[in-house]
């Protein structure tokens, strides 16, 4: 039978969670459970705030009635989801550049990783408007080169939005499969080379199961934000491309209509919540595993 | 070439060197080891043991030398394509695989067909007796079930030769005597070559049929327990595996002269350096007897008063000086009916001159 623990080792465990626990309740659960709160209420332009508690659903109702709305998830979903995906793609490759790499030059090459982020996201989103406009370097460069007669113009177009988000997210995919590929055990391939497997087979067979813990955290990290994500659509991408951040932004400042941006929000997070879940699960089984 | 009908040998070291920079890791190394052979390299830690293996295995490329594995050249071959398996010394076992996938990876990456994967997995584990944990991931294991799982994973290929590195550092003192004999039965029903790492002299003694000893890089000596116990070659040789009495002195014919002892020390054997030269002569504690008078019949006795009394259980170490700054070591047993010598007790020490042995360098 476990002893149960003494009161001052409860206190001092107490003091140490209490303050996370106390921040998450006051600045994440409490501004949660308003906005949830008001999801439920109606439009009331004259009253300050403008919201009349009715305790009504029809904000979902309409919401999930509305092809716009469902369009704008459905397409957020997807632009986060292929955004992902090709942040994975050039994000391994570093990461396991970055692992493989001499253990002097590594903390250089993660600086390096890092950079950016001293600079405000914002002004480095507006960095790219003026590279990728209809007369700025990218497309200068292009008609220089002479290629392919007119280059079109990349701002506006879904692809300037993969791009920002892949530019953006890059570091929270390379970091989480960095940690995970710099404590690979290097004795493991070389095992699986002296059993006889390529290089291409090693990697397929012991180094990549291996670091999928860091492959879903990373993916994880940049999916979640990439879906709600304003600044990128909103800078980079054009009129046509409907992203669930935009439309929550269009509600609640164009048109004030908090109860019903309360409601796009809340669903956006119900959305969320199954591949963080997902996540959660799959950690605890590794965890429980061992 | 030698004769045609002679079978090829196990494996065959040419000339190996290998340098990290300014360090020399192995500095000229050559050796052959015959089929069914059981090689241990043993020396300090740093004498570059681990490096030779790794170049068998493919993982180091040697900066000069061939190797050669049942007479067909494998130096510039990967680690992959070579018909060699190694134990790790940290066993290396795929911690994401169950213990029978680990097993059969190496069967796997040969496209063998499944069915007969099972079966020689299964065989495989039988050997190691681990067959009812076959579903177990390593990290469910004991550490003496990772290294049988380590062991069956090596062998299941059935590889020309088996490369071991340590395989015992991490299990108890217990198990690992256990384990050596396991090794060496298996190695013999399975017929393969193996080359054993180790720093351990009775690990080396019980397991090999040969045993390197290495120095800074080089094979000091190669020659069975034995011969390496009976005739070490040099004073590192004779002071490292097993412990040694080391006199200086000068070679005359049979006789070594050894003014500080105040004898010419008769020996079986004369020096191959010649006459006049400074030889040293090694006698093992365990070869001197002792006695109260002056031995009969001795080929060498010498007299000098005790010091001191090591109690080691199985044996005592008697320290007796023999002059000013010289003592010998003479081990004794510890039955109890044996005489017991006490502190300034006057000694006598007689050696047969078989157990005299001339030390070149
Ligand atoms: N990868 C390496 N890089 C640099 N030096 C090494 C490397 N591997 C081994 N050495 C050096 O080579 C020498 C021999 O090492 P090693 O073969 O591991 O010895 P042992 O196995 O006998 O302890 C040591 O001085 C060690 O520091
Ligand atoms: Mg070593």
């Amino acid at each position: 039978m476990a002893a149960r623990p003494s009161d001052p080792t409860r206190l001092a465990r107490a003091a140490i969670v209490g303050p996370p626990f106390a921040w998450l309740l006051l600045f994440f659960l409490a501004p949660f459970a308003i906005v949830a709160a008001i999801s439920f209420g109606q439009n009331a332009p004259d009253a300050a705030p403008p919201v009349a508690m009715t305790g009504t659903a029809r904000n979902y109702a309409f919401l999930l009635s509305d092809a716009l709305y469902v369009d704008a998830y459905l397409s957020s979903l997807r632009i986060a989801a292929i955004a992902t995906v090709l942040t994975l793609l050039i994000g391994y490759p570093m990461a396991y550049a970055i692992a493989m790499a001499a253990p002097s030059r590594r903390p250089i090459l993660l600086m390096l990783v890092i950079l950016p982020f001293w600079t405000s996201f914002l002004i480095r989103i507006y960095a790219w408007r003026g590279l990728l406009s209809e007369h700025g370097l990218i497309n200068a460069l292009l008609r220089a080169m002479d290629i392919s007669g007119d280059p079109g113009t990349i701002l506006g177009s879904e692809w300037a939005i993969y791009l920002g988000i892949v530019y953006a997210y890059l570091p929270f995919m390379v970091l989480p499969l960095y940690a995970a590929l710099e404590k690979l055990d290097r004795s493991l391939l070389e095992a699986a080379a002296d059993l006889g497997a390529r290089p291409w087979r090693a990697f397929l067979s012991i180094t990549l199961p291996l670091s999928l813990p860091g492959v879903i955290a990373g993916c994880l990290l940049v999916f979640i934000p990439a879906v709600g994500e304003f600044v990128i659509p909103d800078l980079l991408g054009g009129t046509e491309t409907l992203m669930i951040g935009k439309v929550l932004w269009d509600e609640f400042f164009t048109n004030s209509d908090w109860p019903l941006a309360s409601a796009v929000a809340v669903l956006m997070l119900l959305a969320l919540l199954a591949p963080i879940a997902l996540y959660q699960r799959l950690r605890a089984r590794e965890f429980g595993g061992s | 070439m030698t004769d045609a009908a002679a079978p090829p040998l196990a494996l065959s070291v040419v000339g190996l060197r290998k340098k990290f920079g300014d360090v020399t890791a192995v500095a000229d190394v050559s050796f052959d080891i015959g089929r069914g052979e059981r090689l241990a390299l043993l020396g300090e830690s740093g004498c570059g043991k681990t490096t030779l293996l790794r170049m068998i295995a493919g993982f180091e490329r040697p900066d000069t030398g061939r190797i050669l594995v049942e007479g067909s050249d494998i130096t510039d071959l990967p680690p992959y394509e070579r018909p060699v398996n190694m134990m790790f010394q940290s066993y290396a076992l795929f911690p994401h695989m169950t213990v029978a996938r680990n097993v059969g990876f190496g069967l796997v990456q040969e496209g063998v067909a499944r069915a007969e994967i099972e079966r020689r997995v299964e065989e495989a584990l039988e050997l190691v007796r681990m067959a009812e944990l076959a579903e177990r991931r390593p990290d469910q294991l004991s550490g003496g079930q990772r290294q049988r799982v380590a062991l069956a994973r090596a062998i299941v290929k059935r590889p020309k030769l088996l490369l071991l590195d340590e395989p015992m550092a991490a299990l108890d003192r217990k198990l690992r005597e256990r384990t050596r004999l396991e090794l060496v039965e298996l190695q013999r029903r399975l017929g393969i070559a193996f080359v054993i790492v180790t720093h351990d002299q009775d690990e080396a003694m019980s397991m090999a049929s040969k045993v390197a000893v290495m120095d800074r890089g080089t094979i000091a000596q190669l020659g069975t327990p034995t011969t390496i116990y009976e005739r070490p070659r040099s004073r590192f040789v004779a002071d490292f595996f097993g412990s040694a009495n080391i006199l200086e002195g000068e070679a005359a014919g049979r006789l070594v002269r050894c003014p500080a002892l105040g004898i010419d020390i008769k020996t079986d054997h004369a020096a191959d350096a010649g006459d006049g030269r400074r030889v040293g002569v090694a006698i093992r504690p365990e070869r001197i007897a002792l006695s109260t008078h002056r031995p009969e019949g001795a080929d060498n006795a010498a007299m000098g008063v005790v010091q001191a009394l090591s109690y080691l259980g199985d044996r005592s170490i008697c320290h007796v000086e023999m002059a000013p700054g010289l003592t010998l070591r003479a081990a004794i047993d510890t039955r109890h009916d044996q005489p017991r010598p006490g502190h300034g007790d006057n000694i006598w020490l007689a050696w047969a001159a078989r157990d005299a042995i001339v030390l070149g360098d």
